[in-house]
């Protein structure tokens, strides 16, 4: 393991990985310490914690880079519906017009970030391509893909309206279009899990479901939670059943929770 | 240090109170609820307003489907009867819980007029839920921007939840209508395309009117 290869390839995504480090100082001195001591064993460990330090909680985003991670999923959303539109495999009808019109959505989102980043003076991320090996040979598995997308997509937005606060571009607030995307996103995920024949919301039980499904419902916030700002939901008033109380809040993922290889960031063409 | 009271729910931890004192301006008054035979509304300024606004929306949808379950139209469809008692217990939950949080700043429990609803028919149903849900969703896509960390995250958690109800009363009332463009509920071309429709506080109100016995001030209401 080689840290500094690391942290070049890292450098080449995010220009300012260096500045992230060398803002703490320490934590480079701890990484000689350690080094010295002997404890390599352990790398694997202390490197995730040394990046938690430099990318986690603390360290706020900033608008470009939220944008391009929006991007980058969009990205990722429109690629798989245009492979999927061209393997043919969807009905005619009812389903390939809901396609179609997805498609037709996830690429005005995808020209509407682009047109953005650069009004921003930022740069877009382009190529985002979904993985061809991951890209399922039959329909019915193509729409269970299409539904972890779509899922994954409301909490990923919502696990950045936060970093959005305040953001505008021009007189036009980010995080109103954001939330105006993420609204968008929750009507697909209704409707492509109305064609898998599930409920439109997500019930507590879609967290225990078997990859590539049960990772979009997991995260530190489970889709599964029924607790709500310390309030028990199953308990509110008349009370409620643990469906009831989750399937009427959707939660969110973060960045790094999204981008994990179990999840969206798994379908992505290395 | 009474702020650290101001709303029960997001005052429940320290990180979330600091917050709410941060978002709290230092003269958020006492919502007016509209006495009786009042008919103006006037919802307070700052985050009490704001969160009395979605209440006022959640108690809308909670009472409509609350009709339709108590007395379900004849012609629904098989598994039509449990969907809308899901979406029955979800507004009722989104209601409860606003109520929560509010505490003693909330508004009253408020009469609403369904007189333009038709019951007795599923077309009737659906075509109000779609009226109301598409309601909801333009509602909290819009107020968001108004609110400050924590009522965001609350906010948003509930928001995507009602455009899936949204999708799915549209799909019942009319096959595959989940994101159809009408009303101008999702642009398909020009800037907003592919975005669902925003509305403001004041749209969104002067939407609801015929359901409503008086008119909303939502003048005190944060615009930006």
């Amino acid at each position: 393991m080689n840290i500094f290869r690391i942290i070049e390839q890292l450098s080449e995504v995010d220009a300012d990985v260096l500045g992230r480090f060398d803002s703490r100082r320490a934590v480079f001195k701890t990484l000689g310490t350690t080094a010295k001591r002997g404890a390599l064993a352990s790398a694997p460990v202390f490197l995730a914690s040394l990046f938690q330090k430099a990318y986690g909680q603390g360290t706020k985003p900033t608008v470009i880079e939220v944008l391009n991670y929006a991007q980058t999923l969009e990205l990722l959303e429109e690629d798989f519906y245009k492979k999927m539109v061209a393997a043919g495999q969807v009905p005619a009808g009812a389903p390939k017009g809901a396609i179609d019109l997805i498609l037709k959505h996830e690429t005005a989102h995808v020209k509407l970030l682009d047109t953005t980043i650069r009004a921003l003076g930022g740069t877009p991320v382009t190529g985002v391509k979904f993985k061809t090996s991951a890209f399922p040979a039959d329909y019915t598995t193509q729409l269970v893909v299409a539904q972890a997308l779509e899922d994954t997509g409301v909490r990923a937005y919502k696990g950045q309206a936060g970093n959005l606060m305040g953001a505008m571009a021009g007189t036009t607030s980010l995080l109103q279009v954001a939330l105006q995307i993420h609204s968008v996103e929750a009507r697909h995920a209704a409707h492509i899990r109305t064609m898998r024949m599930q409920t439109p919301w997500i019930p507590a039980a879609d967290s225990a479901l078997a990859a590539p499904l049960g990772p979009v419902y997991t995260g530190a916030i489970p889709e599964s939670n029924t607790t709500q700002s310390n309030v028990d939901i199953t308990k509110l008033g008349a009370g409620y059943t643990a469906n009831d109380a989750a399937a009427s809040f959707d939660e969110i993922l973060t960045m790094a929770e999204v981008l994990d290889a179990s999840r969206a960031g798994g379908l992505v063409q290395p | 240090m009474q702020r650290r009271s101001f709303f029960r729910v997001a005052g429940a931890t320290v990180a979330a109170s600091t917050l709410v004192l941060a978002g709290c301006g230092t003269d958020d008054p006492t919502p007016t609820t509209p006495a009786a035979g009042a008919n103006v509304l006037t919802l307070a300024a700052g985050e009490v307003g704001l969160l009395n606004y979605a209440y006022i929306l959640e108690q809308l949808e909670a009472a409509f489907y609350q009709k339709v379950v108590d007395a379900p139209p004849a012609d629904l469809r098989a598994g039509e009867k449990e969907a809308l008692t899901e979406l029955r217990d979800h507004e009722v939950i989104h209601r409860e819980f606003l109520k929560f949080a509010l505490a003693d700043k909330a508004i009253g429990t408020i009469e609403f007029n369904f007189s333009s609803v038709t019951f007795t028919t599923r077309e009737g149903v659906f075509t109000a839920a779609k009226k109301l849900e598409d309601l909801g969703v333009a509602a909290y896509a819009g107020v968001g921007k108004l609110l400050s960390g924590s009522y965001l995250a609350l906010l948003a958690k509930i928001a995507s939840v009602e455009a899936r109800h949204a999708a799915y009363v549209r799909d019942a009332l009319q096959p595959n209508s989940f994101g159809t463009p009408d009303a101008g509920i999702i642009a398909t071309t020009g800037d907003y395309a592919g975005l669902n429709v925003a509305l403001t506080p004041a749209q969104a109100m002067a939407a609801a009117a015929p359901f409503l016995n008086f008119t909303v001030d939502v003048s005190q209401l944060p615009t930006t």
